[in-house]
């Protein structure tokens, strides 16, 4: 209230086979030198995605055709993912786990997809990331990153009903950090439960708030897969809050989830 | 506190007039409905103190409950449209609409029922189109290009697109 409305612009971009949004508040948001900014971050990402996506032959993933690079020889990004994979692995008690994944060309084999878009959107943000007097939201297919100035007002992230899409389970307001769901949702049950090499079904979506978007996504994503002991897990993860919905359409929350 | 409760109850009275126009609209003759002013004061959980006195809100023809200002769920109050009684109900948490469903529709035969089956999706399309003016963007399980435009996050991009 009596707040000055500061001057927001947004750019959407297909890129990754996800809708990217950037929205900008700030003084110079019309100006040539954040859009050429804005233009660098999106061209990144499809430099990460030729590099990544297991959906191109020739990117570096998939003329590998499931195997996992070779840290040893593999370029420092693809080998810092392929590190990123194995210490997400570690961090989910095997929940999240890279190597065992359906692939599309068909077939079961390393696949760093999941973890790819929010290291790629965390790292791309850099660009606006020292723009001073600006505000960053910054969504990819529904995962969200955020960055704002001191003594100006959070960003109001709605947290889609995974049965009802277009309605809202809840609202945060937020200034930094991340708010990533994963789910079933969208594409129906595409995510695997490593452990037993077929999809997880016990919760329709979990939504996870937190400092960093690889790791709200990562245990986001690693929460389906656990099922029905995902929220007592959850809540055991420092600096993280969640909220999530099972397949019955119940809605549970980590204590310290601040919507709610 | 009260701007907000405002708002909420100038959405219920809205979407109650939509609604009677999309029925009324639909029907022949093309009578206009009247809509009923009066508060409906059944509503109100059992064990909640249904309307705390900061948020005044019992005289504006809407019923709300819940224990947080600004949270809860606000029932409007019955419109006697055309085709029946018709009463939505809206929950809302932090002041902003969570969720809208009709409490009563008219039902009572096959006309009615396709009436409803219309209109009650818009009037939630509408709810949300007034919300996502209120919110900056949206968290949800991985939206792909081909569901992108039906999406409120598409909503929320157009408006800022310049």
């Amino acid at each position: 209230m009596g707040t000055v409305e500061l001057a927001r612009r947004a750019w959407v971009v297909q890129v990754m086979g996800l809708p990217v949004s950037v929205h900008l508040r700030g003084p110079d948001v019309r100006t040539d030198a954040v859009a050429a900014r804005v233009e660098r971050l999106f061209a990144e990402l499809r430099e990460v995605d030729a590099t990544f996506s297991t959906y191109r032959p020739e990117s570096v993933l998939g003329r590998l055709g499931g195997r996992m690079p070779d840290p040893a020889t593999a370029a420092p990004a693809v080998r810092e993912v392929v590190e990123l994979c194995e210490l997400a692995r570690a961090r989910t008690g095997g929940r999240f786990d890279a190597r065992r994944l359906p692939l599309p060309s068909g077939g079961v084999g390393f696949d760093p997809s999941g973890l790819v878009k929010g290291w790629a959107i965390g790292r791309a943000a850099r660009w606006l990331g020292d723009l001073p007097d600006h505000d960053l939201c910054l969504n990819a297919g529904g995962d969200v990153l955020l960055r704002t100035g001191a003594d100006r007002p959070g960003w109001r992230v709605g947290i889609e009903d995974p049965d009802r899409p277009g309605r809202l389970l809840d609202v945060l307001t937020r200034h930094d950090g991340a708010v990533a769901t994963s789910g079933t949702a969208r594409r129906g049950a595409h995510i695997v439960d490593p452990r037993t090499g077929r999809p997880a079904t016990a919760l329709r979506s979990v939504t996870v708030a937190g400092p960093d978007l690889l790791w709200a996504d990562v245990y986001a994503t690693a929460a389906v897969a656990r099922g029905a002991d995902a929220l007592d897990w959850l809540a055991t993860l420092d600096g993280h809050e969640a909220l999530l919905v099972d397949a019955a359409g119940r809605v549970g929350a980590t204590p310290g989830w601040p919507g709610r | 506190m009260r701007r907000i409760t405002g708002w909420l109850l100038c959405t219920v009275a809205a979407l109650v007039l939509l609604f009677s126009y999309k029925t009324s609209t639909m029907g022949p003759g093309g009578g206009i409905s009247a809509i009923a002013a009066g508060a409906d004061d059944t509503g109100g959980d059992p064990g909640t103190t249904g309307r705390p006195g900061s948020a005044a809100t019992s005289d504006s023809g809407s019923t709300r409950s819940g224990s947080a200002a600004g949270a809860g769920r606000y029932d409007g109050s019955v419109a006697q449209t055309r085709w029946g009684p018709v009463q939505v109900r809206i929950t809302a948490s932090g002041g902003k609409i969570t969720g809208i469903d009709a409490l009563q529709v008219p039902d009572g035969n096959f006309r009615d029922r396709q009436i409803n089956d219309y209109a009650v999706p818009i009037l939630r399309q509408e709810a949300l189109a007034a919300q996502s003016a209120e919110i900056d963007t949206v968290s949800g399980a991985t939206v792909t290009s081909d569901g992108y435009r039906e999406s409120l996050q598409a909503a929320i991009d157009a408006a800022h697109l310049r």
